[in-house]
């Protein structure tokens, strides 16, 4: 998931009784399936949970092109290359689309994304983690993209319109992004030479766990989702993902011929999934709070990409402002 | 940024379609609003023109004022070929 632990303000549901008739309304509205939109009213911290999730949502795709990033001018061939910019181009628009629809709810877009250079804001665990070897773009692009299209697969029935429809846009793209990884692995697993093949080993070894985190922590650590799934921001408990990725992935797994570093996973018969070992929370919850491989390094890189951009934003102000002084002369 | 406008920006998928609401973007000026329009939400053949106009040149209806402006056509069953029945016999119409 691209939006771990949003904070909703609320640790208990109220019962209808307990709510105004504005929230009466608000819920029955939710609860027959009707789309919120921009004017509609809305309770407080529905607004407020919305702008720290789509936020969260929309720094993940800004912050996600930096590990990537990371390969561009090291694609083994031209092709690759040109596929990994289209992907991180597609990255781009999808915080963009994110963040429009996040201004939908009052918010400001340079206030958001301050907080997140000032380290207030969160985004996900997943892209603290280095991209070490080429099979590392083929593995996020499988698992990384894989658990997000997951989670945002079921968040196009999220109950905000804006929302809602940015994700429609984001899964018709995302499907190339996992394509394109699983791609990678293939053809290294197929034609590849012995190191190769090692290298995707240990790309999957790297990222297996970290991908599994995306999901956030177990349904009873998570607080927040009770108001959440009430308010059908959230429509599948991060345990129900979880379980729904590892299930369609681990056959992908399995024709690459690979495994991934969980002693504990096999099939359950009578419950019709895969069981699995237990995630390093203390992991989780360390890359979270700031502590994880790259955090500083990301904020630095972003810092330094809207610091050293100031120029060109103000020039383009200046011109547009001459321009419109032509025009008026 | 904050300098920057609001655009929100409408796409003509095909000949013979209407432009539909997409989505929106920050510009500095009208030339930069249509360009990053095309950046963003026609990367992949999905449009033939685009519009963009500045946000707060829209006026929208509130959504208070839906049943203001939606009821009156509620009860006017009249409006819709459906209302009138024809016999069979005199086939499509």
């Amino acid at each position: 998931m691209y939006a771990q632990m949003v904070e909703t303000g609320t640790k208990r549901l109220k019962t209808l009784e307990e709510m105004s008739p504005e929230e009466r309304d608000f819920q029955a509205k939710i609860d027959a399936e009707t789309k919120i939109e921009p004017k509609n009213w809305m309770p407080e911290g529905y607004r407020k949970t919305l702008i720290r999730q789509i936020s969260q949502h929309a720094h993940s795709e800004i912050v996600g092109m930096l590990p990537e990033g990371n390969w561009v001018t090291r694609a083994p061939t031209l092709k690759r290359k040109l596929q990994l910019m289209a992907k991180i181009q597609d990255e781009a628009g999808h915080g963009l689309y994110l963040y429009s629809a996040m201004e939908t709810l009052g918010a400001d877009r340079d206030e958001e994304i301050q907080k997140l250079h000032d380290g207030k804001a969160k985004y996900s665990s997943i892209f603290n983690y280095p991209t070490l070897n080429w099979a590392d773009m083929g593995a996020v692009g499988w698992l990384v993209d894989g658990a997000a299209i997951v989670n945002q697969v079921v968040l196009q029935r999220t109950s905000y319109g804006p929302y809602s429809r940015a994700m429609v846009r984001i899964c018709k793209e995302e499907s190339f992004h996992q394509r394109q990884g699983y791609q990678i692995l293939l053809d290294m697993m197929r034609e590849g030479t012995q190191e190769q093949k090692d290298m995707v080993q240990d790309a999957i070894n790297r990222l297996w766990w970290p991908a599994l985190m995306m999901f956030g922590p177990h349904d009873d650590d998570s607080p927040n989702s009770q108001q959440s799934m009430a308010w059908k921001i959230k429509r599948k408990s991060n345990d129900e993902l979880r379980q729904m990725f590892i299930d369609q992935t681990i056959p992908q797994l399995e024709y690459l011929g690979c495994t991934v570093p969980d002693p504990d996973l096999k099939w359950n018969e009578e419950r019709g999934h895969y069981d699995f070992g237990e995630i390093n929370w203390k992991e989780f919850y360390d890359v979270l709070k700031g502590d994880g491989p790259c955090n500083r390094e990301r904020i630095a890189t972003r810092r330094k990409a809207i610091e050293e951009g100031a120029w060109v934003r103000e020039a383009a102000v200046a011109y547009a402002a001459k321009q419109k002084q032509r025009a008026a002369a | 940024m904050s300098e920057w406008r609001l655009y929100e920006v409408f796409v003509r998928s095909k000949h013979g379609l209407n432009h539909k609401h997409v989505g929106s973007v920050h510009a500095a000026d009208n030339e930069m609003a249509m360009e990053n329009a095309r950046d963003l939400y026609t990367r992949r053949n999905e449009g033939v023109s685009i519009w963009v106009v500045p946000s707060e040149a829209i006026t929208a209806s509130a959504s208070d004022e839906k049943e203001i402006l939606f009821d009156p056509s509620e009860d006017k069953i009249y409006r819709h070929a459906s209302f009138y029945k024809l016999p069979d016999e005199v086939g499509q119409m």
